[in-house]
């Protein structure tokens, strides 16, 4: 690895970072075997953190970033003065190789400005995929970001290399899209998504291998007027109509050569992990998207505490609810019981009548728990109704952001 | 009292040996002493008094599948402890509670729980923050080495992982409580050992990988406590990437500020207007164009020799659709060249086609087979394949313009219509969107049909479909 090679990978790891997924999970177990490299595992493995508390797991770079668009919330868009690099089809996979080698990472995540254009560009991200698969016998984790705007076929080619294809959709609304990011189509985008989705069931039924670890997006919040209601709602249609595997949330981030049309502030990191709480009640804990905003305001979701909590002091006529008699379903719903405590709770009931300190060995959320549940030695009594219940709860808020 | 003396480390054969004497003579776990493992045992005074020594052959001891899963993984915690709690475990199962494991709220479950969660992470961030470093041979092979401190005795636990994700490439995992060395054939299990010097000396990758991850962090959401939850401060002498962290925390702040104070500038560059209207010309202008893509393009089931492309020329008034190129055209690189090729022109030319006045084509490009000895034998595609090569199907057309579409078999039809038609019973004309069309049975369908009234009367009614299709692009023109 020369020097020119090691600043193209700062310039070109610097501009992709503001994609908030890393995961490699969900791929199918498979192993390179004597003649290749690498094996995926399913759960996937962080290889190292990085001071922002984010998960590196796979080596994440554009090809380039350079880019004909000029999507306004993006460090890459041609009207920024950003340093530019251009990785070859070849350097990618010899970066992804010798990184694989060291255990650095579980594979690639491969995303690109626009060069000349969304085909030739997304022909190149699927040159890297197969050259990984095909020449070097690479089983480890392939994320490829497709350009949304690409040929329907180069999608599909990419999906034969790849364990999970993204598509981002990047603002809720299409309104805001048309307004940011004005050579990208919402409708289209959707179209797009809706084309993957339909492929991966097909593959999965006809057992084929197509971009088995499914499909994901992300949207970028704070950046444009949505509200978290707004973005729910979005995330719930996605899930449902295109099947998506996860929807990732990012807190739009001030940025170098930031435009004009965009808030200098950023929105709290908090509102992020308030929509990723969120995200969870809607998939694992059968809550509805307008249950999770009624635990707000407006639209907003409540920053001091979580969704589920907010929920559950609207709704104290449902508590408490009693650890050894109620259903899972309303477990679920007890502040600070997580799936696998309440899981563990379904099981251990079987045996023994659980009291408050059997519950402390399954769930490190007891202490807000207790004042919505009934154990075989505990009452919550009146506390359940107080009116300083969310006081007595809540810590003193902690500030996450630095500003 | 009974002592019983394992091995340092996660001994799991001297356990399960030691268990199943205990077993066999009834022995309570209040009744031993464990010794073994890292720290030195209290009852390493005690001699077996009047207990006389375990049965060396004492069967099996039969326990619930989770319960041996259990003792897999805690015999390699470094508590001292961990015999005795297993023992404990194994004393209960057997005397009626089998299903143990599911009492969560336990003191003896959750504590056994604590100890396999904690072996579980360690073997975890083993799989996670090992790095190989790529030390030269003097013969210059390509060879790996890796020095790691495990918390617990998981070294031989951890192997299975490294071998099957490197079992490529030759390496060498040193730590404190044991080594592996992988030559890719087998693996060796070897003694503790020190820390090897300047292990990362020469090679760039340990310097690009730092570059990566000082590059990868966005300093406007540094969360150094959420970091340190999961990768924690003892971790850090081993990481190469940790040496950069306290200068990447400091700075944090004072970057961000300076890009919330950066106005926004104007481009220094001009707009690059003519290539972004280029931009949009991206779809294949020509035939040429799109059959260079298709041939460039790797088949979906692989396999297949070549893409098959369409023959014939543009502008032809009759396009006629097969399902999928055979063995034959596989090889030969053309459309209609097998058996089932030479029946359609007979019948195109009985039906008043000339067969190089029609364009012929396929809705699946690449051959699909089992291999059965040296025979490749043909498998219908999936509607989802047919799916995926539906794009390329209709920008063929686009381009032929022909005045009819004839589809040959159900695979054809589908392709056109983009839903399953029983082509026996639908056979005829049938409008595709754009085009007008006739469908038809597949020429190979008429020659798996056994000899006799029935295959010639077929053979019949399959020209007489083409007769009508000609007729239609007659009346019409
Ligand atoms: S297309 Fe838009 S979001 Fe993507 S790199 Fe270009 S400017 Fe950024």
């Amino acid at each position: 690895m020369d020097d020119a090679l090691l600043d193209k990978l700062e310039i070109l790891a610097d501009a992709a970072k503001y994609d908030a997924s890393c995961a490699s999970s969900g791929a199918k177990r498979r192993t390179g075997g004597p003649d290749g490299i690498g094996s995926t595992t399913g759960a996937g493995i962080c290889h190292a953190y990085t001071p922002d508390g984010r998960c590196v797991s796979l080596l994440k770079i554009l090809l380039t970033n350079y880019c004909l668009f000029d999507c306004a919330y993006c460090i890459n868009r041609r009207s920024s003065n950003v340093r530019r690099a251009r990785f070859s089809v070849e350097e990618v996979v010899r970066l992804t190789l010798g990184f694989y080698k060291r255990n650095c990472i579980e594979g690639l995540f491969l995303s690109s400005g626009i060069i000349r254009s969304p085909d030739y560009t997304m022909e190149q991200l699927m040159l890297v995929a197969r050259t990984l698969r095909r020449d070097h016998g690479f089983a480890g984790y392939i994320h490829l970001k497709t350009i949304p705007e690409a040929s329907p076929w180069l999608i599909e080619q990419a999906g034969l290399w790849a364990d999970r294809l993204s598509i981002n959709l990047e603002l809720a609304s299409d309104r805001s899209l048309k307004e940011f990011a004005p050579e990208k189509d919402g409708t289209s985008i959707k179209a797009v998504m809706g084309q993957v989705g339909e492929r991966i069931l097909e593959a999965k039924e006809e057992k084929r291998r197509f971009s088995p670890a499914g499909q994901s997006t992300q949207m970028i919040v704070g950046a444009d007027a949505s509200t978290d209601l707004s973005v729910l709602e979005t995330s719930d249609t996605l899930y449902r109509r295109y099947g998506l595997r996860r929807v990732y949330y990012s807190a739009f981030s001030p940025i170098p050569e930031a435009s004009s049309a965009l808030p200098a502030k950023p929105p709290p990191l908090q509102r992020e992990n308030r929509l990723y709480q969120a995200d969870w009640l809607l998939r694992y804990y059968g809550f509805t998207v307008e249950e999770i905003a009624a635990g707000g305001e407006s639209g907003m979701l409540d920053l001091g505490i979580d969704p589920k909590l907010a929920w559950a002091l609207k709704n104290r006529e449902r508590f408490p609810v009693d650890v050894n008699r109620a259903d899972r379903e309303m477990l679920l719903r007890v502040p600070g019981l997580g799936a696998r405590a309440v899981d563990k709770i379904v099981e251990a009931r079987r045996h023994t009548s659980l009291r408050l300190e059997d519950v402390a060995r399954l769930s490190s959320g007891l202490k807000r728990a207790r004042a919505f549940l009934i154990a075989a030695d505990h009452h919550p009594g009146g506390l359940t109704d107080r009116a300083d219940l969310r006081q007595r709860l809540v810590a003193p808020p902690k500030q996450l952001s630095l500003f | 009292m009974r002592h019983v003396e394992l091995k340092d480390g996660a001994d799991l054969d001297g356990f399960r040996r030691a268990l199943r004497g205990l077993v066999a003579l009834g022995v309570d776990p209040d009744e031993v002493a464990w010794s073994g493992g890292a720290a030195p045992s209290l009852f390493g005074a005690i001699a077996e008094t009047g207990t006389g020594p375990l049965p060396a052959d004492a069967p099996p001891v039969s326990l619930p599948r989770p319960v041996g899963a259990l003792i897999e993984t805690v015999v390699c915690h470094r508590d001292p402890e961990r015999y005795a709690l297993l023992h404990r475990l194994v004393w209960r199962a057997l005397r009626g509670e089998r299903d143990i494991l599911d009492h969560h709220a336990d003191p003896l479950v959750h504590r056994l729980a604590m100890l396999d969660k904690a072996v579980r992470r360690d073997l975890h961030k083993m799989h996670a923050f090992l790095r190989f470093n790529e030390v030269r041979d003097p013969d210059g092979a390509e060879r790996y080495l890796a020095w790691f401190e495990p918390d617990n005795f998981i070294v031989e636990a951890t192997a299975p992982f490294f071998v099957e994700r490197f079992e490529s490439l030759v390496w060498t995992i040193l730590t404190p409580v044991g080594s592996l060395q992988w030559d890719r054939r087998s693996l060796t299990f070897g003694p503790a050992a020190a820390r090897p010097e300047g292990l990362d000396r020469d090679d760039r990758f340990a310097e690009g990988w730092q570059r990566y991850y000082e590059s990868t962090f966005n300093p406007a959401r540094v969360n150094p406590t959420a970091m340190r939850a999961e990768m924690p401060r003892k971790y850090w002498a081993n990481l190469p990437e940790a040496a950069a962290i306290p200068a990447m925390i400091r700075s944090a702040p004072a970057r961000v500020q300076a890009m919330v104070e950066a106005e926004a500038a104007a481009p220094r560059h001009r707009n690059p207007d003519k290539a972004v209207a280029a931009m949009a010309r991206q779809e294949p202008a020509t035939l040429a164009e799109l059959n260079r893509i298709i041939r460039a393009a790797d088949p979906l089931v692989p396999g297949a020799t070549q893409a098959v492309l369409g023959e014939g020329r543009e502008g032809a008034a009759i396009a006629i659709v097969g399902e999928q190129p055979g063995d034959q055209e596989d090889v030969e690189g053309r459309p209609f060249v097998g058996p089932a090729g030479q029946l359609l022109t007979r019948a195109l030319e009985e039906a008043g086609i000339e067969r190089s006045a029609a364009y012929l084509t396929n809705a699946v490009k690449h051959f699909k087979f089992v291999a059965r000895g040296k025979r490749r034998l043909h498998q219908s595609p999936t509607a989802g394949e047919v799916k995926h090569y539906r794009w390329w199907l209709m920008k063929e057309l686009g381009f032929v313009r022909p005045r009819l579409v004839v589809t040959l078999g159900a695979t054809a039809a589908l392709a056109l219509t983009g839903r399953s038609v029983s082509v026996l019973r639908e056979r005829g004309p049938m409008g595709f969107g754009d085009w007008s069309g006739v469908v038809t049975v597949h020429p190979s369908y008429l020659l798996r049909l056994p000899a006799g009234e029935g295959a010639d009367q077929a053979y019949r009614d399959f020209v007489a479909d083409l007769r009508q299709a000609r007729e239609m692009v007659e009346g019409a023109g």
